[in-house]
């Protein structure tokens, strides 16, 4: 594997594998080994055409653990931001060496622009391309719902996860789609039909459209962010219809499995998709997703650019250590 | 000069020759007269072709394609006669500017040029342009078209087809609700769904079809729709047809050819608008062609220079190149599958097209008119080149695809202006 631009880049052992990494790498992290050496004298770019302080942190604290060296590139705002520039700049990040270009864009498919053949010689992973994928996201938010729900090990058989929000214009959501059926799970979206493409039915998802319904159903429920601004491209009435409607809360909270987990992609909107109780409850594993992100992202960066299986990762480590 | 085609076939494939005295077809040899003998053993001899649908770019993007370069990438896709689209800057709305492209057109004398003038000022789809006048200048513009925009506006369309009669204009109708495409990207469906690309859904282009073909019944006036690509609208356009309406349909080489799961490869070159389609349209549409619910096939041409390609699908310009593969899509689409002859193909391509834009030297081979005509080899194939074609831009779907059908000389009013061997 070379790039991770979509989900559908990952066989499900692929994804296994992944996932089993970043569990042994959260593990020797937490047995105080702060650094591994695997990327020593590797660059690994940023480049961020989009705002997202939460995403680039996580990949460069991921990329530091492997010991690469870490350049950020923020575009935003600069005559970087359209058109030509993105060859321009890939073609800049050829000539200097980058190992791996981790690439955030507000254009759908930009990263898989990046890592045409006549560009880019590195790695690309794409850390979400306008409303398309968010690859990573969907890797931390399975290995967060394997660790709650399957202590860390198999796949997500039997286990259903409700999606809910703006299916429409999330990239988080096509990715934990693709994702999670790879896995074995059952995916519920539930959302007004407005904040679903069309062409959703061939997903595999199921379609609901009551919130209140699903939520008994399911083994985890992912609150998508929902944009005001939505509101005056007439996706919706108004906030408050949207949060009444869709918004999770304590009272919808009860209709939930006391197993079941809340999940959320962040940054939220407190008070319109979730209550802020809600997001703080002990079914919420919010604050966990942020976690797990650095440890998935460590796990993609070494099986790209390190070559390695997990069973590398046990021995060398184990001679290190 | 006087020619004398010998050995060639006809598009029914029986033997032919022709004789042209300058630059017109005779019925026969006059003695005493002397003819260059042109050999055309093994192709074939169609009469020029006829696009009412060219993107020129010039004036305004001669970086893109100037009247010249589309010229010579017309001939060598066998084409006589062009009609530029108006999408210029400025925009080719008054009769200044068409006769300024038409002119360039007769400067270079490659094939005829024939502006399509804009229906409104600067194509803002608001105020009228000076229709009259363009048709009274020396380009003496029929077809007019804000084509790149649709004429929204139910009234603007409404004056601007009753408007056109006193001439026997057309209005050629670029279908695209705007409200329902705003920053649309590609057709909506399940690939959208997947690439998560704004969706440019068929209604869109349906709803206007429909609102346009009851305007053009309701004051009884010619309406031409431009690049047809859904299901729906072929349905609209042959029930329309059926209740007597004076409308004409037009469908592009690569809206017959491709479909809409080759966006997943975000390679922008396949970005067009109208959007490609779905494999269900694409068989209506060849359905349609070869009923005769579409009329014609023309290329809407559409060249951009590489760093319009070369970005993020969002950013990217809409258009393919056209002319001078669109023979071999054709024949491929409707002849090679079994849908047509290649006798209809041509009265697709070159005589429908003269017909309806009343270009009187064009679309047929007959003694006494002006010789248009191209030779085609049916049995060659090729493999496109995007650097090779004649065409200034490269943004062509079909690079790297091997084609039947090869156009090998191009004659206009009797002078050859194309001839494949001599560019080799
Ligand atoms: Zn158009």
């Amino acid at each position: 594997m070379k790039n991770l631009l979509s989900i559908n880049d990952l066989s499900k052992a692929d994804a296994l594998e992944i996932l089993d990494t970043a569990v042994e790498l959260s593990r020797l992290s937490e047995n105080t080994v702060r650094k591994f050496p695997t990327l020593r004298g590797r660059t690994v770019v940023n480049l961020f055409f989009e705002d997202s302080t939460r995403t680039r942190i996580s990949f460069e604290a991921a990329a530091k653990r492997l010991s690469a060296d870490v350049i950020n590139f923020s575009a935003k705002g600069s005559s970087l931001s359209k058109g030509e520039s993105l060859k321009d700049t890939a073609l800049t990040l050829q000539a200097m060496g980058a190992d791996a270009v981790i690439i955030r864009h507000s254009a759908s498919g930009a990263a898989h622009q990046l890592a045409r053949q006549e560009w880019m010689k590195g790695s690309v992973i794409n850390a979400g391309d306008g409303t398309h994928e968010h690859p990573t996201q969907a890797l931390l938010d399975a290995f967060t719902i394997r660790r709650r729900l399957r202590a860390d090990s198999g796949d997500l058989t039997g286990l259903s996860v409700g999606i809910v929000g703006d299916v429409l214009h999330s990239r988080v959501a096509r990715s934990n789609v693709l994702l999670l059926q790879k896995l074995g799970a059952e995916v519920i979206l539930v959302a007004p039909p407005t904040l679903l493409p069309v062409g959703v039915d061939s997903w595999g998802a199921q379609v609901r459209y009551s919130l209140d319904d699903v939520l008994p159903l399911v083994d985890a429920v992912m609150m998508l962010r929902v944009q005001r601004e939505r509101m005056e491209d007439l996706f919706f009435p108004t906030e408050r219809e949207y949060s009444r409607n869709f918004g999770l809360n304590l009272e919808r909270m009860n209709r939930l499995k006391n197993t079941a987990i809340v999940m959320h992609p962040g940054p939220m909107n407190r008070g319109l998709e979730i209550s802020a109780d809600s997001a703080d409850s002990h079914q919420s594993v919010i604050v966990e997703q942020v976690a797990n992100g650095v440890s998935v992202r460590m796990s993609v960066l070494y099986l790209l650019l390190g070559g390695a299986t997990a069973r590398d990762l046990n021995l060398s480590s184990a001679g290190g250590m | 000069m006087n020619l004398h085609v010998a050995n060639a076939k006809n598009v029914k494939g029986l033997a032919t020759e022709l004789w042209i005295e300058s630059g017109k077809i005779v019925s026969q040899p006059t003695n005493g007269v002397v003819y260059e003998d042109i050999d055309a053993n093994g192709l074939t001899l169609v009469p020029g072709l006829v696009d009412l649908h060219t993107h020129l770019r010039e004036p305004g993007r001669e970086d893109a394609e100037t009247v010249l370069s589309g010229s010579q990438a017309a001939v060598a896709g066998g084409y006589t006669a062009i009609s530029a689209m108006p999408n210029t800057f400025p925009v080719a709305d008054t009769a200044g500017v068409v006769e300024q492209v038409f002119r360039l057109g007769e400067h270079h004398n490659l094939c005829d040029v024939f502006p399509i003038g804009a229906v409104t000022v600067g194509q803002d789809g608001k105020h009228l342009a000076e229709l009259a006048a363009m048709y009274q200048s020396e380009a003496k513009v029929r077809i007019f078209s804000d084509d790149g925009h649709c004429v929204a506006d139910p009234l603007v369309m409404r004056r601007a087809l009753e408007y056109v009669k006193t001439f026997d204009g057309i209005i050629a109708q670029h279908a695209q609700d705007p409200r329902l495409t705003e920053s649309a990207q590609m057709n909506e469906g399940v690939i959208s769904a997947k690439l998560g690309l704004k969706g440019w859904p068929a209604v869109a282009e349906e709803a206007i079809i429909a609102r346009d073909v009851l305007l053009a019944e309701h004051v009884d006036s010619r309406l031409h729709i431009c690049h047809l690509t859904t299901a729906g609208g072929v349905e609209i356009v042959r029930n329309a047809k059926k209740r007597g309406i004076k409308v004409t349909a037009e469908v592009t080489p690569h809206h017959l050819l491709l479909t809409d799961d080759v966006v997943e490869s975000y390679d922008s070159v396949y970005k067009v608008n109208p959007p490609l389609r779905t494999l269900k349209d694409v068989h209506a549409l060849r359905e349609g062609l070869a009923d005769g619910t579409i009329d014609i096939i023309a290329t809407d041409h559409a060249p951009h220079p590489q760093e319009a390609k070369d970005c993020e699908w969002n950013a990217a310009a809409f258009g393919m190149l056209g002319l001078e593969t669109a023979f071999s899509i054709g024949y491929l689409t409707m002849v090679k599958s079994g849908l047509i002859s290649l006798e209809t193909l041509i009265e697709r391509m070159s005589t429908k097209p003269a017909e309806i834009a009343q270009y009187l030297y064009h679309g047929k081979i007959a003694v006494g008119t002006k010789a248009n005509f191209a030779l085609i080899d049916l049995k060659a194939e090729w493999k496109v080149d995007r650097v090779r074609l004649h065409s200034k831009s490269r943004n062509t779907p079909f690079h790297e695809m091997v084609l039947p059908g090869m156009v090998m000389k191009t004659f206009h009013n009797g002078a050859l202006v194309f001839d494949r061997k001599a560019k080799l």
